[in-house]
């Protein structure tokens, strides 16, 4: 849910674009970053751990924990707490480590 | 204790709080600031330099009862959102205090507000004589709020939403 | 290719920003690198007014502080800013490398100040890997910088400043603060921002800790117990509170991974919140040409992270030989400012672990 108003704050969220999430279509917008969109369409499972499968989520939102690793358009680990919204973004839960590409 | 759970003691109010005579004479400014933190834009905000932080920025605030006119120019300015006024002459019955606030909705003049203690319960609707918008930068409301007199020294908050219309 | 720069500052923080505006202003050019893609550091999230004094911007919220701060780094021929320029490492022939639009950079700095902030401490209990389970600065990030509702209702653990104030933000963004716990027998934040909250009706629990985290899939509720005075778990002092969001709160690391990797002299200083680099007067590590500033060296406020950076942009400048005189002058009266903002009950601490490390420096310095 985005807050709409708030007592200090404005908020710049950008343009309304729409990416992907597992093949479902989610609406972001171009200032915020993948985790908030996830976040605002209620989506804080992002990702599974490597070897117990255990659900997984953000951590810190700043790009220091790894948490939040999710594969973008084909690449695997990529932060989304610090990537921004796309139009067209193919975003997809990560299933443990992920696969680096090799091209 | 204060430093266990955040609720300033009897004691702690009683070393802040003007006598009965000062306040006989109008609204004051109460700091209820007790630690000694390096902090000091209370005393820039009054412009009759009736807040003093001495001998260092460590020290907590004294205000001047005497210099101070209650104007509540600070109120707005304190970081830590710690100074109320306090006006015991408003009414027959009632007392004035304005109180900082900063979430939505903002009452409006002339509506009920739940009027809350320092330990955050609820002491009963109170009329809201005044909303003053701290300005674009500020963006700290002061509220004031009549309550009777035996509450002047208690109520320090409001339960934001839920206002009703007043009478 | 190589990139040539006078001053190099790793991370456009409240300490990076001034470390810059202060090595300009006496006529360096000025390089920062920063990792996200604003610059600001933790100030683009403040929404709450600044303590201090004048000279630390009292009275402003944070966020206006890093506006101006950001703007007037901006407007400063001396000095660029690199966003989205992660600092992968600091060498010993004086090259910096930079990972920049997934290009691997080349930086060959004079001078290195390493402003690179802190990152927030983990707390070990099952459960603690369930989605909902932030630190608060995540949920800080989300609410105020996104403007997207972090939670529905929110246990906060920690009763530091960063904690109390991430309640009252909480309750500004329309989030349920179901309480706040903290395991330490006080409040360790300031006694202000905890009656703010309190009055709000936001219960704080001194004495308590959480034993476990439950959901299925994700975070339903947490079981909270008592501590005792050694720090253990009370058996039968059990509670369940019940929430969709558990805040971390519970202390700063410095980011110190940089002054490791470039050598300098590290101390484990209990004062500063952990491993900080050693560093003299000017704020400059034992590797000449290196110098920390704001929360790397020593967890502590944003006022004395600005100060700090001020004093190693000066003295940074100064050792280019820039304006050796007033240099000096600048310096000294940073210095002071910092023995003003420390001089209370609050800086103590610092005080205690700033003489430690001086001491480890001393007794280096002898040994060699």
């Amino acid at each position: 849910m985005r807050i709409e108003q708030h007592p200090i704050l404005e908020f710049d969220r950008g343009e309304k674009v729409t990416f992907f999430f597992n093949g479902q279509e989610i609406d972001g917008y171009t200032e915020e970053t993948i985790a908030a969109a996830l976040h605002a369409a209620g989506i804080r499972e992002l990702g599974h751990s490597p070897e117990l499968h255990r659900p997984r989520g953000l951590f810190c939102a700043i790009g220091n924990c790894s948490s939040c690793f999710m594969t973008v358009d084909g690449q695997p680990n990529v932060r989304v707490c610090v990537t921004k919204v796309k139009a067209g973004m193919h975003v997809e839960e990560q299933e443990g480590k992920g696969v680096i590409r090799n091209d | 204790m204060l430093i266990q759970n955040g609720i300033p003691t009897a004691e702690d109010i009683l070393s802040v709080t003007p006598s009965e005579e000062r306040f006989s004479k109008g609204p004051v400014a109460i700091a209820e600031c007790f630690q000694k933190i390096p902090c000091n834009p209370c005393t820039k905000a009054c412009v009759k330099k009736a807040i003093r932080v001495e001998p260092d920025i460590n020290e907590t605030p004294k205000v001047d009862f005497d210099t101070c006119n209650g104007c509540g120019a600070c109120i707005a300015r304190c970081p830590g959102l710690a100074i109320f006024v306090v006006d015991k002459t408003y009414s027959e019955t009632e007392a004035l205090v304005k109180l900082p606030f900063e979430f939505l909705p903002i009452p409006k003049e002339g509506q009920l507000a739940c009027g809350l203690n320092r330990s955050g319960e609820e002491l009963g609707w109170f009329p809201v004589v005044k909303v003053i918008s701290g300005g674009k930068k500020n963006m700290t409301y002061t509220i004031g709020l009549a309550v009777p007199k035996e509450l002047a020294m208690e109520v320090r908050n409001i339960k934001a939403g839920g206002y009703q219309d007043g009478r | 290719m190589i990139r040539e720069a006078e001053v190099l500052v790793i991370g456009g923080g409240p300490a990076g920003l001034c470390a810059a505006a202060a090595a300009a202003s006496l006529g360096a050019k000025v390089l920062v690198c920063e990792r996200d893609y604003v610059p600001g550091g933790q100030l683009v999230k403040q929404t709450h007014k600044f303590f201090g004094s004048e000279k630390q911007y009292a009275g402003d919220r944070g966020i206006h502080i890093g506006k101006m701060l950001v703007e007037e780094a901006l407007a400063n021929p001396n000095i660029e800013i690199l966003t989205e320029a992660t600092v992968l490492g600091i060498y010993e022939d004086g090259i910096v490398t930079v990972l920049h639009d997934n290009k691997h950079l080349k930086i060959r700095s004079k001078k290195t100040i390493v402003t690179t902030g802190a990152s927030e401490k983990f707390l070990a209990f099952p459960g603690n890997d369930l989605p909902g389970i932030y630190g608060a600065g995540a949920v800080q990030t989300l609410m105020n910088v996104a403007g997207v509702k972090p939670a529905e209702r929110v246990l906060m653990v920690g009763a530091g400043n960063i904690g109390l104030i991430v309640s009252y933000q909480l309750m500004q963004a329309g989030v349920e603060v179901a309480g706040i716990i903290e395991a330490a027998p006080r409040i360790g934040g300031y006694l202000v921002h905890a009656s703010k909250v309190r009055r709000a009706g936001v219960p704080i629990r001194t004495g308590y800790t959480v034993k476990e985290a439950y959901g299925n899939g994700k975070l339903e509720g947490v079981i909270i117990c008592r501590l005792d005075e050694k720090w253990q778990q009370i058996p039968g002092t059990e509670e369940d509170i019940p929430c969709d969001t558990l805040c971390l709160a519970v202390g700063l690391t410095p980011l110190t991974e940089l002054c490791w990797q470039a050598g300098c002299q590290m101390a484990y200083i209990r004062e500063l919140s952990g491993h900080v680099p050693l560093v003299n007067e000017n704020l400059e590590t034992t590797v000449p040409g290196i110098y920390a500033a704001g929360d790397v060296s020593g967890i502590e406020e944003a006022s004395s992270a600005m100060v700090e950076g001020r004093l190693a942009g000066y003295a940074a400048a100064e050792s280019l030989g820039y304006e050796p005189e007033k240099a000096k002058e600048l310096k000294e009266a940073a210095a002071a400012e910092l023995s003003e903002l420390r001089s209370g009950p609050t800086g103590a601490r610092i005080l205690a672990g700033l003489e430690k490390s001086a001491s480890l420096l001393a007794a280096r310095k002898g040994g060699e």
